[in-house]
């Protein structure tokens, strides 16, 4: 099942944690395992980075807190032995963390560097994208996270029922296109040629860090991205090579993109205003972010659509 | 032992109607009107059964039911429902009866198992509009998605606007009048019964073929727009199954071993 939800403000910034929140509780029942968000901030000079340490529902063993404590210490080490100028650490939990730096290096070499720390990931990476996903349902997730007060211009979210691989936070959308900055997916659907797609883009050097098929639409797209393509070109070349049932959504710095499988079997909801675009799995989502009556449609089958705010 | 889950699925099991409704008498019965708002699906859907069948009320008018799925379905019995807002997944399913009214959108699945009724939806539908609709009349004046009328044993669906893919996918019996154009794989696997297209038909399915419009062909779809207030467009055009698919007689190779 899962459900997705995306909402981009085309006037400015808007409230989009507490809204993309709001979408993914009204979709709760569509799967309760995990949630996720991957929200747009302003753009700043200093690139953020959202990371974990460990997953929650692991066993604590003995020296659980200190371990973790030592991992954080060394992640922050590591920031500056690769020449990373942090600015500010901040944990919202004991195993995820939030740090800001100044760095004008390959990206790549620093997220393997601070992935070589034991139980570490990269959950997201660039200079305004923020990759936050943690079990339990989306308001729970939000308030542990404090997502209430961020405001930018575009977010997607997921909520998550697993079907495929474990309920963890590895297993949870949305997913960075590890190493490339500032692009998130999330996923409704299964990939058929995932096994495929997950060994060709391994030969050419990216890693994946879980089971999950949804892993690897977002660097499938970074990488055509990456070779000189339009996001609506690789989205829609991703139409014809990946098989299977999905709606995707995508996002990058400044835009946020759908594409549809071409049997139309996974739903999805829009809505298109001047002011905003609210697209969701189910129209609850969007009603409930928008108080007034409003007319919404169902895309059709391989329609790519893609939204600048 | 003690059966500590509701043994039927039901969400909210000791859910009662909520007794919200305000009730008026009518020219011809009595009506009502509810706020839905604060309500779940099964305190509305209560609400309307308790109005329906309890109180002998002809014609409710429910409102802001803010895209809730499964509203409005299983009811079996003559009445009108006004639905002043959109409705989610699954609205007004296995229905008997009923003249319904959605001044909204309706997501996947309006009507499903319809036996018999109207339901019409002013604006857009999604997928599997009419799935498995046995009776009564099914009109959206908007869009719809893919797989309208899937496994359609019968009665008629109107759509004002475009249709997506697969369009009347395994039609069994009964009819679809699309004003618009259609998407790829028209009336794909379809038994029987026929399919109207007023605009472009993107491709037929395997064994779907063009049929002559006849006197009565005419006759059916001029009725069937003047009733809903819909405009014809230009033309039209018949599709029906070529019953190339059709080998009900054809025995199985095992079977046929056992009759020589």
């Amino acid at each position: 099942m899962c459900g997705i939800a995306g909402i981009i403000h085309r006037d400015g910034p808007g409230d989009i944690g507490a809204e993309i929140t709001r979408m993914l509780q009204s979709m709760k029942h569509r799967g309760p395992d995990s949630s996720g968000f991957a929200l747009y901030g302003p753009p700043s000079d200093l690139l953020v980075m959202r990371i974990k340490l460990a997953d929650p529902n692991e066993a604590r063993g003995f020296g659980w807190t200190e371990r973790l404590e030592r991992h954080r210490n060394e992640i922050e080490h590591r920031l500056a032995k690769i020449g990373a100028m942090v600015d500010v650490m901040h944990g919202d939990q004991e195993y995820a963390y939030r740090v800001t730096f100044r760095y004008t290096g390959e990206l790549k070499p620093l997220a393997d560097y601070m992935e070589d720390v034991p139980g570490c990931e990269v959950l997201s990476l660039g200079h305004s994208l923020e990759i936050v996903k943690d079990l339990n349902d989306a308001e729970s997730v939000a308030e542990r996270y404090r997502l209430n007060g961020f405001t930018g211009t575009h977010a997607i979210g997921h909520v998550r029922m697993a079907t495929e691989s474990d309920v963890d936070i590895s297993g949870a959308h949305p997913y960075w296109a590890y190493p490339f900055s500032d692009i998130a997916v999330v996923h409704n659907g299964q990939l058929t040629n995932y096994h495929m797609w997950r060994r060709r883009l391994e030969r050419s050097g990216h890693r994946f860090q879980s089971e999950c098929d949804s892993e690897i639409i977002a660097v499938y797209l970074a990488q055509k991205m990456d070779g000189g393509l339009s996001l609506e070109t690789a989205m829609k070349q991703s139409l014809d090579e990946l098989d299977g049932v999905f709606t995707y959504l995508v996002v990058t710095a400044d835009s946020l993109g759908v594409a549809k499988d071409e049997m139309a079997a996974k739903p999805l909801v829009l809505y298109e205003s001047p002011e905003l675009v609210a697209l969701a799995s189910e129209e609850v989502a969007i009603r409930a972010v928008i108080g007034h009556e409003i007319d919404t449609w169902d895309p059709y089958e391989r329609e790519v659509l893609v939204w600048h705010r | 032992m003690k059966i500590s889950y509701d043994a039927r699925g039901l969400a909210e099991p000791a859910a009662q109607a909520p007794r919200v409704a305000t009730v008026e008498p009518g020219e011809n019965g009595a009506r009502a009107v509810f706020d839905a708002a604060d309500l779940t699906t099964r305190q509305i859907n209560l609400e309307l059964r308790r109005l329906i069948y309890d109180e002998g009320v002809v014609d409710v008018t429910l409102r802001n039911p803010g895209a809730k799925h499964s509203l409005a379905v299983g009811i079996l019995a003559r009445c009108r429902i006004t639905i002043d807002g959109s409705l989610g997944y699954f609205g007004c399913g296995l229905i008997d009866g009923p003249e319904i009214e959605v001044k909204g959108r309706v997501g996947w699945s309006v009507a499903e198992n319809m036996m018999s009724g109207v339901v019409v939806v002013d604006k857009n539908a999604g997928s599997l509009t009419g799935a498995a609709l046995r009776g009564g009349d099914v009109v959206v004046r908007g869009d719809v998605g893919a797989r309208s009328g899937i496994d359609q044993k019968g009665g008629t669906i109107i759509v004002g606007g475009n249709a997506g893919m697969m369009t009347g996918f395994m039609l069994q019996r009964g009819r679809q009048i699309i004003r618009g154009n259609v998407g790829g794989g028209l009336g794909d696997s379809m038994y029987d019964g026929a399919i109207y297209v007023g605009g472009k038909v993107t491709s037929l399915g395997v064994d779907c073929v063009e049929a002559e419009l006849t006197s009565s062909d005419d006759e059916f779809l001029a009725r069937k727009l003047r009733i809903y207030g819909l405009e014809p467009p230009g033309g039209w055009r018949k599709f029906v199954c070529g019953r190339k698919l059709w080998n009900y007689d054809n025995l199985e190779p095992a079977e046929r071993k056992l009759v020589l």
